[in-house]
């Protein structure tokens, strides 16, 4: 157990001795930054219009907030690649896996330790995204259970990119080629319900299920349900446990 | 202290390391000598539990590693090739993180990073980023890792590869201090550094076990055939002719050579013929310029030795 923290630890330590955490956490702010500006005077323009024909006010979950969350996930989906690219590939390419393999220490907690420190890192992401939602909830009228609802999806729509960008990573000793097989894979899951627009049967219920964003949608509705619960977790524990595989059988 | 009985690795269609066994006592110095691709890194890998072996087991302190992985891994020390650190951390966050790793009780391991870098000779460069370091600290930060946690037996793999001679030496020094508290089996091609460090050798050539032996006995058994190098003044045929006729010589062969200058490579059978080579050519009223045995190279002593005890077979050079 306290393995696992000294590899957070580690993980933690390397990620801000070099520039990478910082600039990932910067340009989220700014991505972010910029969707919920753009969101919110979007918002503001047609709730002045709406108000001229009359039709009522605007329902700030659905026009600000929902939206919001989608192209949060967006920036997720471009920026965990960073974070997870290196976890193992440059410990393979240095050949510190030779340090970790031989240690006293459960393949296991090496594999959790690491996703933990990603996690860590997300969840600092996630607090600057809750400062800009916060800015809404101080002047609208949000639903505050949908919004929780709403970074719960979060949190388990960025673990399992995290979760399968570690396993990914524990391929290669090329970080380049972990980012962007990551990045190709994330963007895969992202568009997988496209196809659902176009057909239906099996094959289209089969790709709405892979889909990444069709068990984001509910939540960001404020919907928790079991079966998206079951999808991320499942996609968590599976890139955890094939990457501790990977790593006992490697080279 | 260490057992390997009859370790096996493929990798593919490639059997890098072939039923390999042997033995080492506690407080032994061994160690593991090869040419390139022997297979001394992938033997060492399957001792430390890096690799998984395909057949064969690997016992510490009648511990199997296969078997009881932490237990077993808790008393080993291991240098792998590359000395396995983070360029970005300062040396003694690195070694305190693997103090943690290694399980070292937490009020002991500001005692024990201590220790390691006096003996490494670490001291001065403690707040140092890794990465800046040259490649000798480098390697003794790899070193200082090893023996953090005062392992019962320290695996290094190719401990003075490149290194300066005087740091190689330094090393080499700090290695034998380490002998008795630790058992150590180190990596080389180099059977003089074998030589001078260890108590015992294990030749290991093509994955397979070729010798087990003292490096004194081993020294005796290569040197059955004697090489020599001349370097004479004169026309090449005639001293090439003078140098065939002396009795015991089994072989001449030309070498580089010009400007008035001969060289040869003699082979000389059982006798010591370097006495009669020098009269031969003084004879013949050509100038002797250097007379002088050839260094084996690491593959012509595997040759010697996998042709041992039968010390007939000379083994030539294009
Ligand atoms: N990961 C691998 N995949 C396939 N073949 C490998 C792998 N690692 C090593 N080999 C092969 O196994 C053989 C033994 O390699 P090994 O690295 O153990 O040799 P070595 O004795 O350490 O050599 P060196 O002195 O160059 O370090 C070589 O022929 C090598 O090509
Ligand atoms: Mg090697």
């Amino acid at each position: 157990m306290s393995s696992l923290w000294t590899i957070v630890r580690k993980e933690w330590k390397l990620y801000f001795v070099t520039p990478a955490a910082y600039v990932v956490l910067a340009l989220f702010a700014v991505i972010a930054g910029f969707f919920f500006y753009s969101m919110l005077a979007m918002y503001v323009m047609q709730s002045l219009g709406g108000g001229m024909f009359g039709q009522g006010s605007l329902d700030v979950n659905s026009q600000v907030l929902q939206p919001l969350f989608f192209d949060i996930g967006i920036t997720l989906l471009f920026l965990l690649p960073m974070i997870t690219m290196r976890t193992y590939s440059e410990e393979l390419r240095s050949g510190t896996i030779e340090l970790l393999k031989t240690s006293p220490v459960r393949r296991m907690e090496v594999v959790l330790g690491k996703f933990l420190a990603t996690f860590g890192l997300l969840i600092l992401l996630l607090i600057i995204a809750a400062g800009y939602v916060l800015i809404v909830v101080h002047y609208g009228k949000p639903d505050l259970g949908a919004l929780w609802a709403a970074f719960l999806g979060l949190l388990l729509m960025g673990g399992s990119f995290l979760a399968l960008g570690l396993l990914i990573s524990s391929f290669t000793r090329n970080q380049i080629v972990a980012g962007v097989v990551t990045f190709a894979l994330f963007l895969l899951l992202w568009v997988a319900n496209w196809v659902t627009a176009y057909g239906s049967g099996t094959i289209s219920g089969i790709f709405s299920y892979l889909s990444i964003t069709s068990h984001f949608q509910n939540f960001t509705q404020g919907l928790i349900d079991v079966k998206d619960l079951i999808y991320y977790l499942s996609l968590i524990v599976g890139g955890l446990f094939l990457t501790a595989r990977r790593m006992e059988l490697a080279e | 202290m260490l057992e390997v009985v009859h370790l096996t690795k493929q990798y593919g269609p490639k059997l890098a390391v072939n039923g390999i066994s042997f033995s080492v006592k506690k407080g032994e110095i061994v160690a593991f000598l090869g040419p390139n691709g022997a297979g001394k890194t992938t033997t060492m890998r399957m001792i430390t539990g890096y690799l998984p072996p395909t057949a064969g087991e690997v016992r510490i302190e009648g511990i199997p590693i296969r078997q009881k992985p932490i237990e077993a891994k808790r008393r080993i020390g291991y240098l792998p090739e590359l000395p396995p650190v983070y360029p970005e951390m300062t040396v003694e966050d690195y070694l305190h993180f693997v103090a943690r790793l290694k399980q070292v009780p937490g009020r002991e391991i500001k005692a024990r990073v201590e220790r390691a870098c006096a003996r490494c000779a670490l001291a001065d460069v403690r707040r140092r980023i890794i990465g800046r370091l040259s490649k000798g600290y480098r390697q003794r930060v790899g070193l200082a890792q090893a023996i953090l946690h005062e392992p019962g037996l320290l695996i290094l793999d190719e401990p003075t590869a490149g290194l300066d001679p005087r740091q190689s030496n330094e090393t080499r020094e700090l290695i034998r201090s380490l002998a008795g508290e630790h058992t150590v089996i180190l990596s080389t091609h180099i059977l003089s550094e074998a030589a001078q460090v260890c108590e015992r050798v294990i030749i290991i050539n093509r994955g397979e076990l070729v010798a087990v032996d003292s490096p004194e006995n081993l020294a005796r058994r290569v040197k059955n055939t004697d090489t020599l190098l001349v370097e004479a003044r004169g026309p090449a045929e005639a001293v090439a002719r003078a140098l065939g006729a002396v009795p015991g010589v089994a072989a001449v062969a030309p070498r580089a050579g010009g400007d008035g200058v001969a060289q040869f490579q003699v082979e000389a059978k059982g006798a010591d013929v370097r006495e009669a080579l020098a009269r031969a050519v003084v004879n013949g009223g050509w100038g002797l310029l250097e007379l002088k045995p050839v260094e084996l190279s690491l593959e012509e002593i595997f040759l010697n030795l996998t042709a041992a005890p039968a010390p007939a077979a000379a083994p030539g050079r294009p």
